[in-house]
C-alpha cells in the first residue's frame, strides 16, 4: 500500500476528513474562481446556501459543455502563473477540455498514482513499459509520474511501434504493461503470433483511459499471461489516479480522500442510493486549479463502501460499463458497445476486434456488427459460417434484446486503435 | 490426395483481385477455380500445383484460407457423363458438399472435383464403378 494512513481511513473518519477539505473547496471557488462563481449564481446558489456535504445535492451538475464554454482557461481558480502543467482532451468533435495542475496538484497526482500502481501489485523491483500515448493525455503522464514516485523502472515507449514494443518488452525484461485494453489487446496478438509470451517477463497489466468487458481482459491475460488490472480517471478530474483496482479485483478503489463521488439517475440528476447504477458524479476536494461542483463523468457504474478484502476502506466503484456517451439508443433500446463486446470476445473463429456501424433504414434503427473471420477451417461450408453468424445474431439478442446483423470480414480490416479505441460508427447523425 | 485451396472473399469490390494478385505475384498457375457467394461473403476454391505453398503465401498476407482433401474424378466430355457419377454417389448414399467441373485443352476428357463428407470411400465407389479417379500428380499438372 502506497499511503496506507490514508487508504485505510475508518469511514467515520474519512466522512470528516471530506467534510473539511469540501469546505475549502467550496470557499476556494467562490473566492477564486469567478467562471464558476457566475455559473452558480445563475443557478440561484450562494456561498451560504451550502453548510456541508449534505447539501451538495442542491447544487448544479457541472459537465463537459462548462469546459467548452470556458474554454481554455475560464474554470481555473489559480491565476495563470500558478499552473505549472497543462492536459486536455482529445477533443475530436469541439474545442478540448483543458485540464491544469499546480505544483501542489502535480505532488497529489503522484501520490494518487503510485496508489493505483501499489494497488495492483506493483513495486519497486518492476520494469514498466509504458504503451500509453504521451502528449496532451493525461495516461501517460501520470501514472509516468506514479511509477517514477515508487522508484519503478520505466520504459517510456509511448503507443504504436508494435514491433519495437515487442523487442523491448523482451530485452528489457519488461514485468508491467500500462496501456489503454485496445491497444494492449493488439499487443497481446502480436505477442500470440510471434509465439513470443515464453519469452516475455510481464506479470501485470495497469489499463485505462477507456473501459473494457472483463472478458477482454480474460483475453489479454492469457495471451500474455498476466494479471490485468483496471484504473480510472478523466482529464477534467485530473486524470489518472481517480480510482484503481486491487489485486481482489472486485472493482476501482475511488481515492475518497481527494474525490466525492455520488451516482445519479442520468436523466432526473436524482441522486441514487449506494449499490445503485447510474451515473457518476465527482467533486474533487483537493485539486487547486481545477476545483469543481459535481462534475458529470458520463460513466455509468455503481459504488460500494464495504471494506475490502485488501483491507483498504475507500469505496470501489465497478469498471464502467462504458460512458453514457457512447450509448447507443437503436429502436428504443439502450445499448453499451461493451455488451456486445462480452458476446463477440468469447466466440470462436472470429478475432476479437469489432465495428458497431448503426444506421437508419426506413424508420428503422439497425445496427451492424462487423467482425473478422480468422480462422480458415470453417470455410468448409456455408452452413458453418451461417452458424457462426447466427450463434452471435443469438446471443446479441438474447442480451441486448434486439435482432443485429452480423459481417464476416476479413482479417485486418476492422480498425485497429494505438490509443482509445472508437468502435461504433453512426450514420444516422 | 487432393488438396483444394478455399479463400474467404468479403463482398466487395477488389476482393477477388486481391488474393489473385497475391498468387500471380509468386507465379502460382491456378487449374481450377469455383467462386460461390451469399449476398455478403463468398469462398473462393482454387486447385494450384502446389497447395501448401499458396496457402502459405495467402496466410502471409492475413488472408483466412485453408486447404482441404477433395476427390477428383475424369469423365468423357459427354451429354450425362457427370449424371452418371451422381447417380453412382447417390446409389451409395454419399452426399455432396459442393462441385465443380473443368475442361481442359486435350478436350476428349472433362473433370470435376468433388467435396464429399468421406474421400475414400467415394473413391472406392466410384472405381468400383469404372470410373477412373484422378491423382494429384495429374490435377496439380494438368
Amino acid at each position: 500500500m502506497w499511503q496506507p494512513e490514508q487508504e485505510t481511513i475508518g469511514r467515520a473518519e474519512l466522512r470528516a476528513l471530506q467534510e473539511q477539505r469540501f469546505q475549502a473547496a467550496w470557499a476556494h471557488i467562490w473566492l477564486n474562481a469567478p467562471a464558476q462563481r457566475g455559473i452558480l449564481r445563475d443557478a440561484g446558489v450562494e456561498q451560504g446556501d451550502v453548510r456541508s456535504l449534505d447539501d451538495l445535492h442542491k447544487l448544479p451538475f457541472t459537465d463537459k459543455r462548462a469546459f467548452t464554454e470556458q474554454y481554455p482557461f475560464g474554470l481555473f481558480a489559480v491565476p495563470p502563473e500558478d499552473i505549472v502543467r497543462l492536459h486536455s482532451t482529445s477533443g475530436t468533435t469541439s474545442k478540448p477540455s483543458m485540464g491544469g495542475y499546480t505544483a501542489r496538484d502535480m505532488q497529489n497526482w503522484k501520490d494518487l498514482n503510485a496508489r493505483v500502481c501499489a494497488m495492483a501489485g506493483v513495486t519497486k523491483h518492476d520494469t514498466a513499459q509504458i504503451s500509453f500515448g504521451f502528449g496532451m493525455f493525461t495516461g501517460g503522464f501520470g501514472l509516468n509520474y506514479g511509477l517514477e514516485h515508487m522508484g519503478v523502472r520505466i520504459l517510456p515507449m509511448g503507443s504504436g511501434q508494435t514491433e519495437k514494443q515487442l523487442m523491448m518488452m523482451i530485452d528489457m525484461a519488461s514485468t508491467v504493461l500500462v496501456a489503454t485494453p485496445s491497444y494492449a489487446l493488439y499487443l497481446s496478438e502480436a505477442v500470440r503470433e510471434a509465439g513470443i509470451r515464453d519469452s516475455l517477463k510481464l506479470r501485470v497489466g495497469l489499463f485505462g483511459g477507456e473501459g473494457h468487458t472483463p472478458e477482454m481482459a480474460a483475453q489479454i491475460e492469457e495471451n500474455l499471461g498476466i494479471t490485468a488490472t483496471s484504473n480510472y480517471g478523466l482529464c477534467e478530474l485530473g486524470g489518472p489516479g481517480l480510482s484503481g483496482e486491487c489485486l481482489e479485483r472486485k472493482g476501482m478503489h475511488i481515492a475518497e480522500d481527494h474525490f466525492y463521488c455520488e451516482i445519479i439517475d442520468p436523466d432526473t440528476g436524482a441522486v441514487l442510493p449506494e449499490g445503485e447504477t447510474g451515473e457518476l458524479v465527482v467533486t474533487p476536494l483537493t485539486r487547486q486549479a481545477l476545483p469543481l461542483i459535481r462534475y458529470r463523468t458520463k460513466d455509468i457504474t455503481r459504488l460500494n463502501s464495504e471494506r475490502c478484502a485488501c483491507g483498504r476502506t475507500h469505496a470501489r466503484m465497478n469498471p464502467t460499463l462504458g460512458r453514457s456517451d457512447d450509448m447507443l439508443i437503436i429502436r428504443g433500446v439502450n445499448i453499451f458497445p461493451s455488451q456486445v463486446e462480452s458476446v463477440l470476445i468469447r466466440q470462436e473463429h472470429i478475432g476479437p476486434h469489432y465495428m458497431l456501424i448503426v444506421r437508419r433504414e426506413g424508420v428503422m434503427d439497425t445496427l451492424e456488427v462487423q467482425v473478422e473471420l480468422v480462422d480458415g477451417s470453417v470455410l468448409e461450408s456455408y452452413r458453418m459460417l451461417e452458424t457462426i453468424r447466427e450463434k452471435i445474431r443469438a446471443e446479441i439478442r438474447s442480451i441486448l434484446g434486439i435482432t443485429v446483423k452480423v459481417t464476416l470480414v476479413a482479417p485486418q480490416t476492422v480498425e485497429r486503435f494505438m490509443g482509445k479505441a472508437r468502435r461504433v460508427r453512426d450514420e444516422r447523425k | 490426395m487432393i488438396e483444394q485451396v478455399s479463400v474467404f472473399l468479403e463482398n466487395k469490390q477488389g476482393a477477388l483481385k486481391s488474393i489473385l494478385d497475391v498468387l500471380a505475384d509468386a507465379g502460382v498457375d491456378i487449374r481450377a477455380i469455383s467462386i460461390a457467394d451469399t449476398t455478403d461473403f463468398g469462398i473462393l476454391r482454387m486447385i494450384v500445383p502446389d497447395p501448401d505453398k499458396a496457402l502459405a503465401l495467402l496466410k502471409d498476407k492475413g488472408v483466412t484460407a485453408s486447404k482441404t482433401a477433395v476427390t477428383g474424378c475424369k469423365l468423357p466430355d459427354t451429354p450425362g457423363a457427370l449424371r452418371d457419377i451422381l447417380t453412382v454417389l447417390h446409389m451409395a448414399d454419399i452426399s455432396v458438399e459442393y462441385i465443380y467441373a473443368f475442361v481442359t485443352r486435350r478436350a476428349e476428357d472433362a473433370y470435376v472435383i468433388l467435396r464429399v463428407e468421406d474421400n475414400a470411400r467415394t473413391q472406392s465407389v466410384l472405381q468400383k464403378a469404372g470410373h477412373t479417379l484422378m491423382t494429384p500428380k495429374e490435377v496439380y499438372s494438368l
